[in-house]
């Protein structure tokens, strides 16, 4: 990345040989990424993040098709980055239907298909999902949406990298990629579309893009982006199998030593880094905080995280009472952690859930017979 | 996020646990919001002479029931009916603006303790103040136990 700062720093844009040499970068680096999701260089559009794909690739092809119809497929446990902007489109008059999941977390194909009406104009359904790892029959569904003729979108910004992502075996029409998921620079993204097919433009003011995408490029990241997804793929394989390994330690363990706690998402179909739990008669946030002062970083579905009041639209979504979901943690994993941090990890973890849940009266409850939860 | 004294309140809470036979007992919030908090009092010739409690909830419930308890120790029943939960706040070196609802639900624990305790000895119940839904964090479905 770094000599695009310094040496290659010209604007693509310009006709100077400086810009030039900046465009046949782009150029290069757009060939490359479009060859590891089975795509072509001009199906591939630089954005600012994974959100901004989400946004453009919802937005843009519910304004271009707002006579054609308005009705919009997603489920209930997208990415917000999905799902604000299906609840933005409603206020705009759109009407979205947020498919329901199994306790998985898992789409069926068959509501997918009884969602389908004569006005939809678009399915979004992401790839894997952030918070509970469930990976979803993308290439089943994308089967079905060709033969019902409605643009399919995925969110694949958990999974690029990290397993395959081939646009062809996928059988979508969009894809969403971000380059800090797979190691690369935070800030870049990729929406793929097929045959450079896209709805409207999301931000106006420049030929960038194929006319589709205003704003000067940024080659560093787009560099940083092309490098890190071409690593991450090289050792796809060997990386998947060592986190998942990591992965499936972590869940044995929990799941053997510790008492009232859920697996939440799938036990196979998940992303190979995902362990997310639920323990009862705790609180995530103590639980994240107590684990951070032993030097382990966690996440949490608990409202006491977010700033409002309510649990993970995830973990309700997937049939958790508020008082489970609020108990729930996700450790993620990479190919840079070891088996000492695992190690470490459960060393740590069991008597930090024993003593939030002797501070906890629903805990105490328990015992008396009283169950809470 | 927190200040200093919440996480020590948070890392090592003062007088976890429960007393047997209190001679109040007063319980919290719900586990839908993600906080409950029960208080146990002992309590002779009008003074607090023990107090424990047990939370179930974020770091700053923890802490709020923790500086609570410490608060109220050794007090009159009126005085730790005068305690509010911007003593507590105070104490605590704030809490950040979605937990202030925390220190309020040590403030009701105290009162629904002192409230079952004046219950069981038939004393004046007319200063006890009880959750009135102000901080709009559940809809006022908390489940006093007294």
């Amino acid at each position: 990345m770094l000599p695009y700062f310094t040496d290659i720093y010209g604007n693509p844009s310009s006709v100077h040989s400086i810009g030039r040499d900046a465009k046949r970068v782009i150029d290069t680096e757009r060939a490359k990424i479009a060859e590891i999701l089975g795509a072509k260089p001009r199906e591939i559009f630089f954005t600012a993040s994974g959100s901004e794909a989400d946004n453009w690739a919802i937005k843009g092809v519910a304004a271009a098709n707002r006579k054609k119809g308005n009705h919009i497929i997603t489920t209930s446990i997208e990415h917000h980055a999905v799902l604000h902007t299906c609840q933005y489109l409603e206020r705009q008059g759109f009407e979205v239907t947020y498919l329901p999941v199994d306790s998985y977390g898992k789409v069926s194909i068959e509501d997918v298909e009884k969602a389908v009406r004569k006005d939809t104009i678009l399915i979004s359904i992401m790839h894997a999902n952030n918070e509970i790892g469930t990976i979803q029959p993308i290439a089943e569904i994308g089967e079905l949406a060709k033969s019902k003729g409605i643009p399919f979108h995925t969110d694949a910004v958990q999974t690029t990298g990290t397993i395959p992502v081939n646009v062809k075996d996928l059988n979508v029409d969009m894809l969403s990629l971000s380059a800090h998921k797979f190691h690369g620079p935070k800030g870049i993204g990729v929406l793929y579309a097929r045959n450079g097919r896209i709805g409207d433009n999301l931000i106006h003011g420049g030929a960038q893009e194929a006319n589709k995408r205003a704003g000067t490029e940024n080659i560093p990241y787009i560099v940083g982006m092309s490098t890190a997804l071409q690593l991450a793929v090289e050792n796809m394989e060997e990386n998947r199998k060592k986190v998942q390994m990591l992965r499936d330690d972590i869940i044995s363990f929990v799941l053997n030593n510790i008492d009232h706690v859920r697996l939440n998402g799938h036990p196979t179909d998940r992303l190979p880094g995902n362990a997310n739990f639920s323990f009862n008669y705790i609180e995530g946030e103590s639980l994240l905080l107590m684990l951070d002062m032993k030097g382990i970083c966690a996440s949490s579905g608990s409202a006491c995280t977010s700033g409002s009041l309510d649990p993970s639209h995830v973990l309700l979504a997937i049939g958790l009472s508020h008082e489970v979901a609020h108990g729930s943690v996700r450790f993620s994993l990479s190919d840079e952690n070891t088996q000492e941090d695992v190690d470490y990890l459960k060393e740590a973890l069991p008597g930090i859930v024993k003593t939030l849940r002797n501070i906890s009266p629903l805990y105490n409850g328990r015992k008396e017979g009283n169950n809470h939860v | 996020m927190y200040s200093e004294v919440v996480m020590d309140h948070f890392a090592n809470p003062r007088n976890v646990g429960v007393i047997e036979n209190p001679d109040g007992v007063g319980q919290v919030g719900n586990a839908k919001c993600g906080d409950i908090m029960k208080i146990y009092l002992k309590i002779e010739n009008e003074t607090i002479v023990d107090v424990k409690f047990q939370t179930f909830g974020c770091a700053a419930a923890i802490a709020s029931s923790s500086m609570a308890t410490e608060m109220i120790k050794g007090k009159s029943v009126d005085e730790a009916l005068a305690i509010t939960n911007k003593a507590v706040l105070e104490a605590l070196q704030g809490l950040p603006p979605a937990k202030i609802h925390c220190s309020l639900l040590a403030e009701e624990a105290i009162h629904a303790a002192i409230m079952d305790y004046r219950l069981k000895t038939g004393g004046s119940v007319d200063n006890i103040r009880k959750c009135d839904g102000c901080c709009n964090a559940c809809d006022i479905e908390h489940d006093h136990v007294v």
